[in-house]
C-alpha cells in the first residue's frame, strides 16, 4: 500500500510539475533520467535477480524504437500502440535469444548477448525503409491536451512506465518467481534439483527484462524525431543498464532506481557543466569504486548502516 | 505394483574418450536402504548425477516408479519424487535457511495451490526436525558444516521426495555429527522414504544399508549385505590396490 501511494504522489507530482513548469529543457534532461529507470529495473530482472548479466540492452531498446518509429512511419500509430507493439517486437527478441543463448553460463552469455548487439545494428544498418544508416527524420504529431509541449507529455509518460516497471519488478521479486530466479543465481544446479524449473523460469525473465527495455526505447524517436543506428544501437546503455543496479544494489528493486536517479542525474549534469565525454568516465569509476567498496550497493550499505545503529 | 522403485538398466556415460559409467544395472526396492560405494573417481557420483536429471546418460534406460525418466530434465524428477544432497553443499547463499526449504516447497509440493500453502510453517516443522529450528532466520553462508549438511538433506526433504539420495552428507563431519546424521536418515527411512547412501566412511555405510553395490571404473564389481561385501576380494582390492 505504502508503494502504491508513494508512486501516486510521485507521478501526481511530475504532472502537476509538467503542466506548472515553463523550463522545457529540465523536462528534456529528466526524460533521459526516468529512462534510464526503466532500462535499469528491467535489467535487474534477468541480471540482478538470476544473475546473468546481460550487455544486449542496445538491442532491446533499439528494436523498440525502430518498432515505433517503423510502425509510425507506416501507419502513424499513435504513441501508446507503438509502445505496445516495441514491447511485443522486443519481448519476442528476448524468446528467440533467451532460448539460444541461455543454456550458455556465466561469462558465454554475457558474450552472447554482445552479439546480438551487433546483428541487430547491423540488421537495421541495411533496411533502407527504416533509413538505413543515414537515419530517419520524424515529424511528431501535436501533443496531447493538457500538455502543451511533447517533450513534457513523454516526461510524464516515461514517469507512468518507470512506475508500471518498477511495479513489475517489486511484485517478481516479492513471488515465488523471484525466490526461483534468486535460487537459479545463488546455485542453478541446486535449483533445478528443487524442482525450479531453470530453462523456463531464465526465458521469462528475459522476455519481460527483453520487453520492458523495448518499451523504454518506444519514445526515443519521438523524443528526439529522429533514429538512426549507430546512436540507438549505442552501447552506453547497456553499460548505463547494468551500472545503475550495480552502484543502487541488485538485491532490491529499489536498487536499480536509486542507481538510475543518482547516475543518469549525475551525468545529465557533467554533460551540461563539464563536457559529454567526461560523463562516460563517470560511470566507469563508480562503476569500479562500488564493485570494490560495496558490492551489494547503496541499498546494501543502507541495510548495513541500519543494522548496526539498531543494535 | 512393481517392487522396483528405480530400475536402472545397462546405463553408460561417457566423458570425451573417458568411460565413467560402464553398462551399469541396479534395482532399488520401496523402502530400502541402499549403499553405493567405490574408490574416487569409480562413477558414483556421475551414477546420481544421471538419474538425478543433472547428467543425462549416453545409453540405458531409468525408470523410476514404472516411468522412463532418463530425458526429462532434472526438475521435472525432482517433481516425481527423486530428491538429492549434493557432495559439496550447495546452499542458496543469498537466504535464510528457512527459505532454502520453501524453494523446494513452492516449486515442488505447492506449486498448483501456492495461495492456500503455509510454506512457512512447514518449512519450520522440517527444521524443527532435523534439529535446525534456531537457524531458521540465518543466512545460509553462515552455517557450519554440519548444519549444512542437515539443511541440504531438510532442502531434499521439502520436496516430499519417494527417493532420497544422499551424497556424501557426512563427508568432513565428526563421529558425533556423522552418528547424528545417520539418526536422521533412519528416521526418514523409517517413514517409507527409499534412500540412496553414497559414502567413504564404511563404519557408516555398512550400519545404514541393508545391501550395498560397490563400483570400480564405472563397473559394478560386487553387489550383496554389507558384512560380504567387506570380505570381497574385489572390493579389497579396488580400495586397496593389489
Amino acid at each position: 500500500m505504502k508503494f502504491w501511494i508513494s508512486a501516486a504522489v510521485l507521478l501526481a507530482a511530475a504532472t502537476a510539475s509538467a503542466l506548472l513548469v515553463k523550463n522545457e529543457y529540465f523536462f528534456f534532461a529528466a526524460y533521459t533520467v526516468l529512462m534510464f529507470v526503466v532500462l535499469a529495473t528491467a535489467w535487474n530482472i534477468l541480471g540482478g535477480y538470476a544473475g546473468y548479466v546481460n550487455f544486449g540492452t542496445p538491442a532491446f531498446f533499439g528494436l523498440g524504437a525502430y518498432t515505433a518509429a517503423v510502425l509510425f512511419k507506416a501507419f502513424a500509430l499513435p504513441l501508446v500502440l507503438q509502445i505496445l507493439a516495441a514491447a511485443a517486437m522486443s519481448g519476442l527478441l528476448g524468446l528467440a535469444a533467451g532460448l539460444l543463448t541461455l543454456r550458455l553460463r556465466g561469462i558465454f552469455f554475457a558474450i552472447a548477448t554482445i552479439a546480438l548487439v551487433v546483428i541487430m545494428e547491423t540488421l537495421f544498418i541495411n533496411w533502407r525503409y527504416a533509413g538505413g544508416a543515414t537515419g530517419l527524420q520524424l515529424l511528431r504529431p501535436p501533443p496531447t491536451a493538457p500538455f502543451e509541449s511533447y517533450i513534457k507529455m513523454l516526461f510524464v509518460l516515461m514517469g507512468v512506465m518507470a512506475v508500471g516497471a518498477v511495479a513489475l519488478a517489486r511484485w517478481i521479486e516479492r513471488s515465488w518467481i523471484g525466490r526461483g530466479l534468486r535460487a537459479i543465481r545463488d546455485n542453478e544446479e541446486a535449483a533445478e534439483c528443487s524442482g525450479v524449473p531453470t530453462l523456463r523460469l531464465k526465458v521469462f525473465a528475459c522476455v519481460l527484462s527483453g520487453a520492458l527495455m523495448g518499451a523504454a526505447g518506444a519514445p526515443m524517436p519521438m523524443y528526439l524525431s529522429f533514429i538512426e543506428p549507430a546512436s540507438t544501437f549505442n552501447l552506453n546503455y547497456a553499460i548505463g543498464a547494468l551500472a545503475s543496479p550495480m552502484i543502487g544494489g541488485t538485491a532490491h528493486y529499489l536498487g536499480p532506481v536509486i542507481g538510475a536517479l543518482l547516475l543518469s542525474s549525475l551525468q545529465q549534469l557533467v554533460t551540461v557543466t563539464i563536457s559529454s565525454e567526461m560523463n562516460v568516465l563517470i560511470v566507469g569509476v563508480l562503476l569500479v569504486v562500488f564493485v570494490v567498496l560495496a558490492p551489494d550497493g547503496i541499498v546494501g550499505l543502507l541495510r548495513k548502516w541500519t543494522k548496526r545503529f539498531s543494535r | 505394483m512393481d517392487q522396483a522403485l528405480l530400475k536402472v538398466k545397462s546405463v553408460s556415460k561417457q566423458f570425451g574418450g573417458f568411460t565413467a559409467l560402464d553398462n551399469v544395472s541396479i534395482e532399488i526396492a520401496r523402502g530400502e536402504r541402499f549403499g553405493l560405494i567405490g574408490p574416487n573417481g569409480s562413477g558414483k557420483t556421475t551414477l546420481i548425477n544421471c538419474v538425478s536429471g543433472s547428467l543425462r546418460n549416453d545409453a540405458g534406460s531409468i525408470e523410476f516408479d514404472g516411468e522412463e525418466v532418463s530425458r526429462l530434465p532434472a526438475f521435472q524428477r525432482t517433481r516425481r519424487g527423486i530428491a538429492r544432497s549434493f557432495q559439496i553443499p550447495r546452499p542458496f547463499t543469498s537466504m535464510t535457511v528457512l527459505e532454502n526449504l520453501v524453494v523446494p516447497l513452492e516449486y515442488v509440493v505447492h506449486r498448483r495451490s501456492l495461495h492456500k500453502a503455509d510454506t512457512r510453517g512447514e518449512a519450520m516443522a522440517l527444521l524443527q526436525d532435523m534439529g535446525l529450528a534456531d537457524k531458521a532466520d540465518t543466512q545460509a553462508n553462515r552455517l557450519s558444516q554440519v548444519e549444512l549438511r542437515k539443511m541440504e538433506l531438510a532442502r531434499a526433504m521439502a520436496a516430499r521426495p519417494r527417493l532420497l539420495i544422499s551424497d556424501e552428507a557426512m563427508a568432513g563431519l565428526s563421529s558425533n555429527e556423522v552418528a547424528e546424521v545417520l539418526e536422521i536418515l533412519f528416521k526418514l527411512n523409517a517413514t517409507g522414504i527409499t534412500i540412496i547412501m553414497i559414502e567413504h566412511i564404511m563404519q557408516a555405510v555398512m550400519r545404514f544399508s541393508q545391501r550395498v553395490i560397490c563400483l570400480d571404473a564405472g563397473r559394478i564389481i560386487c553387489e550383496g549385505a554389507p558384512q560380504d561385501i567387506v570380505r570381497n576380494a574385489d572390493v579389497q582390492k579396488a580400495y586397496l590396490g593389489a
